[in-house]
């Protein structure tokens, strides 16, 4: 036998042993093990230091501007950074109604993106559907408003707005000069990006829902929408309301396409044809050349509000797909 | 049929109403033309994608700086450069603290009250707006330093890919069986050892396609660019100054009045996701092909 | 060669469950010792007692003396340091995936930092050789993957990689319950040739196992050692009325 011949006997000391086996070295790991833990636990904190870090931030750059205004801040219409008086009224207002605008659109069309691919695609066309379906969340936001600029507002400036003028003019919403720019295009852009959430969380939502509820309705005799409705849809409600809440947070904060096509005038007017401005676009176009202390304290302010929305919509979201999908690993955000 | 029943004969043999087959018939058909309506924008983005932008990619165009306005040529080699560094800068922070955060989690943070903290914040971080982190890294680093840099560009974007890449780098540990810990504590490897040489090592490829979704969900980002990076009309590798970025230069092109640079805008925006449908792909195939080789 | 076991007053927890009560057991060197009883007895538990693995387990602790030859396990070193002095073999054959024939049976030594090329290449031999598995990958140590061989080369594999850093105890739990009935002979084979230079500790709820490859035997139930002796006495004539209703089936 090949190697060195094992010693013989236990009455030999444990030292000498030691001398013969390969490993010489025993030294105790624990400090290693210590210093790894500490090193790993640094990281994770760095997750809790950035809210803190981004919530403290916010908050003491805005302070000039919530001392200036206070609440009022929010309901007053005056943006006139020349006399130093801010209100963010119309960013609310264009920031509600882009976003409601683009869950109107989005949330039929991804349900029933999320439900063709779950129930009814054939298994072969499934993966490839769900991959073009999540390609389209990998499109930038700046490749969106490109697309937006050239090609949508035309569309819509020669097209769709004069028809919807001349059949839905009368509702008071399509009224108005069709310059093509404006609330409607903000809200198909948005609506286009934000399919991608929804549908891909109603897709995990209804994989979630056990074989045996589906079968259960088949086996009363249901036509196959039936035992969607109630053997599927029902019973995954929660987290498709969950993932249209989580979409509704993307549509709040979405900055560059909506910016380039919302045309920027902080306006309030019931007309969707009308121009527009949201909370993140006023940011990113007016930041870096915002002079003045109160200016910018003003946009941070405005920086603030989007963050707490954002994250208490995130949050009610998170919780209702949890319900749904408790235990399942999620997916990453791709 | 038994002797007293209720339903009465018709029940079991009466045939599908018209109603509920039309209704059945009808949503599968409204589902189908969901389908259409959402790839179309799909097809129509990449397509005009090409269409415009193909033109304007010439060597000119990957090599050369802009022009000043009004001059017809240029291109936007500064702005390709300029990604790579804030792209670099953002990694060196993000990828390390984010794998670092998904060990804790995976390893020693499973079922504690603190890791769902962590894992709920991580969760919450991932919806911040983007254009949000541009104020903070706005706050923490341009108005330190007095002026605009790459280096905010890249703290901005590593705020970004932390998150991210904590919560896939945990998931992609929490596959590793725990029998392969086992085996090697039961060889009297130390904790530490395990993590980094067994289990890290066997969850590697899955961990390398969290970090790259991350980079290129950060590659095209351009609203936290805007007051951080803010962009450059020359070359810059001076990580404190400001520098171009793609994304950042299509923007600033598309919005302006002249067709030379909506051409050019064009072509940037399709080298810019020909850049992440690649890297994207490539993590997918790479993923494939070492999910069945660590089997 | 091997080494004796000394076990006095072991017991263990799972959280506030107690699961082993009050275990004396003197295992003798170079021989082979099975623990036997039915499923939830404490024996995969009290064998993880012994080179500290059950401290894995969050929650789980244990209290009492065990010694390994010379050395005290629960006393003084750290549970990294016995575990290199013990080995290990599971339920559920678990290469490392990741790493080659070649590298899994180096991992014990690579990991504790081992560097000497030309032995490291010796000692795999030598532990492929003991594990009876040699012949039939020597050709293919480093081109095929740990996890690429039969469940039955796969646990042969786990137990080259734990011989390989020259333990004087092997502890296998349940080794060929994962494995087909020809794989559990040549394991069992193995386990006789082996007794030669180690002392093994086999968890099996198979008896007749039990009465092949052991010389003496732990009968346990609901964590507590009933009975323990030669093996052929606790089958033929067991002195406990409970060790005679297990062998004869009448439960478990």
């Amino acid at each position: 036998m090949p190697g060195p011949q094992p010693v013989p006997s236990q009455e030999l000391a444990v030292e000498t042993r030691v001398y013969e086996r390969p490993l010489g070295r025993t030294g105790s790991s624990q400090v290693a093990d210590r210093i790894f833990y500490l090193a790993m636990l640094a990281c994770a904190l760095c997750v809790l230091a950035l809210v803190g870090v981004i919530i403290y931030e916010l908050a003491s750059k805005s302070s000039l501007s919530w001392h200036a205004f206070g609440w009022r801040f929010f309901f007053r219409s005056e943006w006139d950074p020349v006399n130093d008086q801010f209100g963010a009224l119309p960013f609310v207002y264009g920031t509600i109604v882009s976003s409601l605008l683009a869950l109107i659109i989005a949330v039929p069309l991804a349900v029933g993106v999320g439900v063709f691919i779950t129930e009814m695609s054939p298994p072969w066309l499934k993966t490839p559907l769900a991959f073009t379906t999540e390609l389209l969340a990998a499109i930038p936001s700046v490749i969106y408003g490109l697309w937006a600029i050239f090609v949508l507002v035309p569309l819509l400036r020669l097209y769709v707005q004069p028809l919807l003028a001349k059949y839905l003019g009368w509702t008071g919403l399509f009224e108005g000069p069709p310059y093509g720019i404006g609330m409607l295009a903000a809200g198909i852009i948005l609506a286009i990006m934000v399919v991608p959430i929804i549908s891909s969380i109603t897709r995990e939502v209804m994989t979630a829902v056990p074989q045996q509820q589906r079968e259960a309705v088949l086996a009363l005799g249901a036509t196959r929408w039936e035992m969607i409705r109630t053997g599927v849809l029902r019973n995954a409600r929660a987290g498709i309301m969950g993932g249209i809440i989580l979409g509704l947070g993307r549509a709040l904060g979405e900055t560059m396409a909506v910016t380039m096509v919302i045309g920027n005038r902080p306006e309030i007017a019931k007309s969707l044809f009308a121009p527009g401005y949201t909370m993140a676009s006023v940011i990113a176009n007016e930041f870096s050349e915002a002079t003045g202390d109160t200016y910018l304290s003003a946009l941070v302010e405005v920086g603030l509000a989007l963050f707490l929305v954002t994250i208490i919509v995130n949050i009610v979201a998170q919780f209702l797909v949890w319900t749904v999908t408790r235990g399942t690993p999620r997916r990453g955000n791709a | 049929m038994p002797k007293d029943s209720l339903l009465g004969n018709n029940f079991a043999s009466a045939p599908l109403s018209l109603g509920r087959r039309s209704m059945n018939l009808l949503i599968t058909f409204a589902a189908g033309a969901a389908v259409f309506l959402v790839l179309l924008p799909l097809g129509a983005i990449f397509a005009y994608l090409i269409y415009k932008g193909i033109g304007s990619i010439n060597w000119a165009f990957l090599t050369q700086t802009p022009k000043p306005v009004g001059e017809a040529g240029g291109g936007m080699a500064n702005a390709i450069a300029g990604t790579s560094l804030i792209l670099l800068i953002a990694s060196c922070m993000g990828v390390p603290i984010g794998i670092g955060g998904g060990i804790y989690l995976a390893e020693y943070g499973r079922g504690t009250r603190f890791g769902n903290l962590i894992r709920f914040t991580a969760d919450v971080l991932n919806g911040v707006p983007s254009i949000v982190v541009g104020i903070v890294a706005y706050s923490l680093v341009v108005l330190t330093q007095s002026h605009f840099s790459a280096l905010a560009g890249g703290v901005a974007l590593a705020i970004m890919m932390i998150p991210t890449i904590t919560r896939t780098t945990e998931e992609m540990l929490l596959l590793v069986p725990h029998t392969v810990r086992e085996a090697a504590y039961g060889l009297g490897v130390a904790r530490w050892r395990t993590t980094l040489s067994i289990t890290l090592r066997t969850a590697t490829s899955g961990v390398i396609t969290g970090v790259m979704l991350a980079f290129a969900r950060v590659a095209g980002e351009t609203a936290p660019l805007l007051f951080t990076a803010f962009g450059n009309q020359y070359w810059n590798w001076n990580i404190n100054q400001p520098t171009a970025a793609l994304s950042l230069q299509v923007f600033t092109y598309a919005i302006s009045p002249f067709d030379e640079w909506h051409k050019q805008a064009w072509a940037g925006a399709l080298i810019l996701i020909v850049l992440i449908v690649c890297s994207v792909s490539a993590v997918r195939l790479a993923a494939s092909r070492g999910m069945l080789k660590g089997a | 060669m091997g080494v004796g076991i000394q076990v006095d007053k072991l017991n263990a927890w799972f959280g506030k469950t107690q699961a082993l009560y009050d275990i004396n057991m003197t295992v003798a060197a170079n021989h082979a010792t099975a623990v036997i009883g039915p499923s939830g007895c404490g024996k995969s538990t009290f064998v993880r007692c012994l080179n500290r693995m059950h401290e894995t387990i969050p929650e789980a602790r244990a209290t009492g003396a065990v010694r390994i030859g010379e050395v005290s396990v629960y006393n003084g070193t750290s549970a990294v340091q016995i575990r290199r002095r013990i080995g290990m073999v599971f339920q559920k054959p678990n290469p490392f995936p990741t790493m080659s024939i070649y590298d899994n049976v180096a991992a014990g030594l690579k990991l504790n930092g081992f560097r000497d090329r030309r032995r490291l290449d010796e000692i795999v031999e030598r532990s492929l050789t003991y594990a009876a598995l040699w012949h039939e990958v020597k050709d293919t140590l480093k081109k095929k993957s740990g996890a690429s061989l039969s469940g039955g080369q796969q646990q042969r594999l786990c137990i080259a990689r734990a011989l390989a850093v020259e333990p004087e105890v092997l502890l296998m739990d349940e080794p060929c319950s994962a494995l087909d009935p020809i794989s559990t002979g040549k394991i069992e084979e193995l386990i006789f040739q082996l007794k030669e230079r180690f002392t093994i500790v086999i968890v099996t709820h198979n008896m007749q196992q039990a009465s092949r490859v052991a010389e003496f035997t732990g009968f346990f139930l609901l964590g507590k050692l009933i009975e323990f002796d030669k093996t052929e006495k606790i089958f033929t004539t067991p002195s406990d009325k409970r060790t005679e209703d297990y062998i004869t089936g009448r439960f478990g």
